[in-house]
């Protein structure tokens, strides 16, 4: 169980140590700048950082003194000639009705660097817009675009070569650092049995499992439902906000989607909708899965997709013990009334029997007993983007 | 020859630029990016992108002119051109 928090805001990094009991905040580096990410490699101990200059692009930084300095890293770059499908919005020169009916082909530049996640000593992984997967065999000197995902069938086949398929499946987000559509790798799940196992979640096409290294990936989309389509569960086009697995029972992933929680117990072979929305659980951005537990997981619902917003203007974390076939509210210590805070995909985390999760409003909260009571350790932070144990 | 002058906010990065007169032999600003890169590593990331393209919320100026071609950065210098890279006044 960590006794340190590593908190990514819109304006710096921020640790949260636990001195004597009490978690205390302090500010840690990139003062200023936008801080998507921030986690511990635990096999180097050195600190990670995805950040967003909102002039200066985005830029990976790390850290081997524990947060004390901060140096960038070899930067992450998008190989020439890599290009993407993407989707051609209409504009005001635009003649005739409705949208036209090609992709244009992009030229791929790194619009944010979103997670970052770790597979067998040296290996790290970046996730990206515009949906790129960048690897690292080296400790993170050097990074690789994983090409066998870039070129995935299901967005258009090879495009460093030829024209490819024309047609993507691979939608968009608008959660880039300059707010262009784009899709975006947002998380990325190792099998901690094997490391070749890995499963990344992509904005919005749905989750893709590699089990050779990355050398070919699948799609892991059976029993997604959604509700913005003509067909709800087509193989592609679904909206995951946040997939984590289960690290003592690793065939258990939960996904907080834009439609609904959904579970697995088969190791993302099939997905079961758990989602209870008379008990407000069903929409929301973060997941947190127990270490042992396949079956335990947490969630922060908001309202709708449409509101986002706090049910009601009360904050409460839902926990499921039982593999979502129930949901239980924990409020305790955390605000009832004009509550209005909205949890991002990165920014909830457990480790043991500590939760933790920060706020667009800045609010960060801590549970020292499974979610059953919370503190709040901070109000005035900057917009909170990702909080981890590490 | 040109001299490169440099918004303080690069200086965050590239603490070893502060207070140092800056002069590079370039005819051209992509090329003035380039020599930029030679002294401190990592500089053309800051400003262009991968394909060399000058960031949406930077702006270089030569004298008092602002760079017509931020595709390719081929705006020619003349002798002794005095080049200004800057951030736009964009953020929150």
């Amino acid at each position: 169980m960590s006794d340190r928090i590593l908190v990514g805001t819109r304006k710096g990094t921020f640790l949260v140590h636990d001195r004597n009991g009490r978690w205390r905040p302090s500010l840690a580096g990139h003062e200023g700048a936008g801080v998507n990410f921030v986690t511990s490699d635990s096999h180097s101990g050195t600190l990670w950082a995805a950040l967003g200059h909102g002039h200066w692009g985005a830029k990976l930084s790390r850290s081997t003194d524990n947060g004390e300095t901060w140096s960038d890293a070899n930067q992450i770059k998008y190989p020439q000639g890599a290009r993407y499908l993407g989707m051609a919005m209409p504009s005001e020169d635009d003649e005739g009705e409705g949208f036209p009916s090609t992709f244009t082909l992009k030229d791929a530049t790194v619009l944010k660097l979103w997670t970052i996640a770790f597979g067998q000593a040296g290996r790290i992984y970046v996730g990206t817009i515009p949906g790129g997967l960048f690897v690292s065999d080296d400790g993170g000197e050097t990074f690789e675009l994983n090409r066998p995902l870039w070129n995935h069938e299901s967005r258009g086949g090879d495009l460093f070569e030829g024209e490819g398929s024309g047609h993507t499946h691979w939608f968009g987000t608008p959660a880039s650092e300059a707010g262009e559509f784009a899709p975006g790798i947002h998380s990325i799940v190792v099998d901690p049995r094997d490391p070749d196992r890995v499963l990344v979640a992509v904005s919005t096409a749905g989750v893709l499992e590699t089990r050779d290294g990355g050398k070919s990936w699948r799609s892991r989309n059976q029993g997604m439902l959604m509700d913005y389509l003509p067909d709800p569960s087509a193989e592609w086009g679904h909206d995951p906000h946040s997939v984590v697995i289960c690290r003592g029972d690793p065939d258990h992933l939960w996904q907080q989607n834009h439609c609904g929680v959904f579970y697995s117990s088969d190791g993302a072979e099939t997905w079961k909708k758990v989602s209870k929305p008379e008990a407000g659980v069903h929409f929301g951005f973060p997941v947190a899965a127990d270490a042992r537990d396949g079956k335990t997981a947490w969630v922060v619902p908001g309202r709708s997709d449409m509101q986002r917003t706090t049910v009601d203007g009360g904050l409460f974390v839902a926990r499921t013990e039982d593999g979502g076939e129930s949901w239980e509210a924990l409020r305790k210590g955390l605000p009832q009334e004009n509550a209005y805070d909205v949890v991002y995909r990165h920014a909830l985390d457990a480790s043991g029997d500590n939760l933790a999760f920060g706020s667009t409003t800045g609010n960060l909260y801590v549970s020292e007993d499974r979610g059953e009571s919370w503190t709040t350790v901070a109000n005035n932070l900057p917009p909170i983007y990702s909080v981890r144990f590490g | 020859m040109a001299k490169v002058e440099l918004t303080k906010h690069l200086y965050a990065f590239f603490p070893d630029l502060e207070g140092k007169q800056i002069v590079v032999d370039a005819s051209t600003v992509a090329e003035v990016v380039d020599e930029m890169e030679k002294i401190a590593p990592g500089f053309a990331f800051y400003v262009c992108d991968e394909l060399g393209r000058l960031r949406r919320h930077v702006n270089i100026f030569v004298e008092e002119e602002m760079i017509a071609d931020r595709q390719r950065l081929s705006d020619r210098l003349d002798v002794n051109s005095r080049v200004f890279i800057m951030q736009a006044l964009s953020g929150g």
